[in-house]
């Protein structure tokens, strides 16, 4: 063929790998990775993990981790959204099989019109179920229902060295508990069953009361733990010397509505084109924030019925909000103070205030006894605290290892699903069991969270 | 252990579908990354479906899902699109298994990299073959029929890359552009028999298929081309659908570039 040659050396749309940036939550660190798999199908999944090299791996979700427990720096990822299929489901017990890259979101869009809900949901309905089982995720019904991992009857997992794995409390428990929490590390998951919980329809009965002090946050947790099956707390991050929040707890009502469909739609409100300059975020913007929303809030004091989307979702109306913090993304703080350490949850707030980078979305919630259904998972006894913070260098990080000497001296832990930065000796502090994680590892699978919090020693 | 049922509140139509003649829909490349959203939209609204593809295994999942979804049935069936030898046999099935079938979406196609159709004959030819003659072969069995029943619509999924001969892909252009004429053609024969033909011309779409090219980051959702074509399938029209829209203005202005200018660019 003539030709031919001048043809090969001209320019060519297809090049074989490139370097792809992909981004957590936080939109920190920003991480090039080598390779993004995207597998349609679950039958492609065990050539990737047969090609790849030793600890080259991680699959990856919806990216809703704050850090870099979703990322694999230099690395390859196994983008898993679009193994996306329902696989089975039993209408009379509720349970349903899919597959990993199945959204939160989709599940309620099937499943909510028949009557069922996620057992456990995080603040955002944006997640995977093979997110959700990584980071064995918590919601405002942890006091009632514990980790979404509590509600994982089975999972197929595709292993590297040996096939698909089917696991469930009868077989391969072990594996199935160091997956639920695994951060992804045990192997790519095939397929989950869920159980899902009956509902009644679409509707919250909702209570909002506000609070002025962290005892008063403790009592109203007690007394609604039996009456209510959700609850949460914001708080206000500014209020350091006379503190205040308010409280939010539901249940979901029995009024059904059920004959239009549009009732079980999310709204979709606004977007946010592009990453606010970092100035609009200061401590003088971030209080007025917080002031304004204790205010409309505390005005609204008492009961109402109210969409599901608004309860459990309200920053999912807002599409990519994270990049309100800015080009240089921010970090989450999400740790759990022991029962009854109270004095060290308000040594946290106390050090945040001062510091003046408070955050626009402190939440409290105070955890139940559920035991753990992973060997990582991160919920325990006690008072979680929620923080963000926009990344402004050194001083947000310093300002963070001041908290994380509150948190080691207390007993506590750090959420690794929110975390970019915590040291080793915290995360040995946080889960003094990782050592007996690390055999379920799969050795094709690693993650930049995984390298930085061992040192090499997983 | 799993049971797949269909619920009945999911069948009901919905306000959108309510009053859509599309309740039967044939998918000739169910597994292809557009044809996935398009059917699962369409089993949203509670149609019923056949889906032709290769894979046995991947159909049964598809099945399962698309029933959960609310499809008011899914059959399967596996077969090779681009072997003509088994087209009597879709056809067929499709007759006897799926009567009454109103629209007939076809969604496969192949893309190879530009580099190897130039470098290798048979790369070339494959791709010609899989893109146009298969197509255009299938098609004629679904033509006639619709033809002879007097109702239907026929969608066929080409590109925006047949538009215009581009350096970067005109082999894939090239097969996708003359199944656009054939299609062309086709509308205006069955337009008197009542039988609605569309061309769907997709941009570039981030599906499997262009995961390799350049830029695919920027590609187009492929929910958002699916809920175009899906559009277009309810209402039988526009004849010839650009997705997402902004294409069809870029394509006028594409095809306004004079041959002398055009042939230095390397897009």
């Amino acid at each position: 063929m003539s030709g031919q040659s001048a043809a090969v050396s001209r320019k060519q749309s297809v090049v074989a790998s490139p370097t792809t940036q992909v981004l957590s939550w936080g939109r920190y660190p920003k991480i090039a990775h080598q390779h993004i798999h995207k597998p349609a199908w679950n039958d492609q999944v065990p050539e990737i993990l047969r090609a790849a090299a030793p600890g080259s791996l991680l699959p990856y979700g919806l990216g809703r981790s704050y850090g870099d427990s979703c990322l694999n720096a230099g690395r390859e990822l196994i983008d898993c959204r679009r193994l996306n299929r329902i696989l089975g489901f039993d209408e009379s017990t509720g349970m349903v099989r899919c597959e990993s890259g199945v959204s939160f979101s989709d599940i309620i869009k099937v499943f909510l019109p028949k009557g069922w809900f996620v057992p456990v949901t995080p603040g955002t309905r944006f997640v995977t179920v093979g997110g959700a089982i990584a980071n064995d995720v918590h919601g405002k019904n942890h006091h009632r229902a514990g980790t979404f991992g509590a509600h994982v009857r089975q999972i197929g997992l595709h292993r590297s060295n040996d096939g698909l794995v089917a696991c469930s409390a009868n077989e391969n428990a072990d594996m199935l508990q160091a997956t639920i929490g695994g951060l992804g590390l045990t192997g790519v998951i095939a397929w989950a069953d869920i159980q899902l919980k009956r509902v009644a329809g679409p509707w919250i009965d909702a209570e909002t009361v506000p609070f002025h002090s962290l005892e008063a946050f403790l009592d109203l947790s007690r007394e609604s733990n039996d009456r209510f099956e959700y609850s949460v707390a914001w708080l206000d991050c500014f209020a350091s010397t006379n503190l205040r929040g308010i409280f939010f707890r539901g249940n979901h009502a029995s009024k059904t509505l059920a004959n239009n469909r549009n009732q079980f739609k999310a709204k979709r409100g606004p977007k946010l084109p592009f990453a606010m300059p970092a100035w609009m975020l200061n401590r003088h913007s971030i209080r007025a924030f917080n002031s304004a929303y204790y205010q409309i809030h505390a005005r609204r004091t008492g009961t109402s019925l109210v969409p599901y989307d608004k309860f459990f979702y309200p920053l999912d109306s807002i599409r990519q909000w994270n990049l309100l913090y800015g080009k240089q993304g921010f970090l989450q703080y999400q740790c759990v103070i022991p029962e009854g350490n109270v004095e060290a949850v308000k040594e946290l707030i106390g050090r945040m205030a001062r510091s003046g980078m408070g955050s626009f979305l402190g939440v409290l919630k105070q955890f139940g006894s559920a035991p753990a259904a992973g060997m990582l998972s991160f919920p325990r006894p006690g008072i979680t605290l929620a923080l963000d913070f926009a990344m402004r260098g050194e001083r947000t990080l310093k300002l963070m290892q001041s908290l994380d000497d509150v948190v080691q001296q207390s007993g506590g832990a750090l959420y690794p699903a929110k975390d970019a930065r915590m040291s080793p000796a915290l995360f040995e502090a946080s889960f003094p069991r990782w050592r007996s994680f690390v055999p379920y590892i799969d050795p094709k699978m690693s993650s930049s969270f995984w390298r930085r919090v061992t040192g090499g020693r997983g | 252990m799993m049971t797949i049922t269909a619920h009945p509140t999911t069948t009901q139509p919905d306000s959108t579908g309510a009053h859509s003649v599309m309740k039967k829909v044939v998918i000739l490349g169910a597994t292809s990354g557009i044809a996935l959203e398009v059917q699962r939209q369409l089993a949203h609204r509670g149609c019923e479906l056949l889906l032709v593809a290769r894979s046995p295994h991947r159909l049964a999942e598809l099945q399962a899902d698309l029933m959960i979804r609310g499809a008011l049935r899914v059959e399967i069936l596996s077969a090779d699109l681009a072997n003509i030898q088994q087209h009597t046999a879709i056809f067929d099935f499709a007759q006897r298994s799926f009567v009454g079938f109103d629209t007939v979406l076809l969604s496969y196609g192949s893309m190879h990299s530009q580099r190897d159709s130039e470098t290798s004959v048979d790369t070339l030819l494959e791709e010609l073959h899989v893109n146009f003659v298969s197509a255009t072969a299938l098609l004629t069995w679904f033509a006639y029929d619709l033809e002879r029943r007097r109702t239907g619509c026929l969608a066929v999924i080409t590109s925006v890359a047949g538009d215009r001969g581009r350096r970067s892909n005109y082999v894939y252009g090239s097969a996708k552009g003359a199944l656009s004429l054939f299609v062309q053609g086709l509308r205006s024969r069955l337009h008197p028999a009542g039988v609605q033909v569309i061309t769907i011309k997709p941009g570039p779409v981030q599906t499997s298929m262009t995961d390799h090219l350049q830029n695919a980051a920027s590609f187009a959702d492929p929910q958002r081309v699916a809920s175009d074509i899906v559009q277009a399938l309810e209402r039988r029209s526009p004849e010839v659908l650009y997705t997402p829209k902004i294409w069809r203005y870029i394509m006028t202005a594409v095809e306004h570039i004079p041959e002398a200018i055009f042939k230095r660019m390397s897009f």
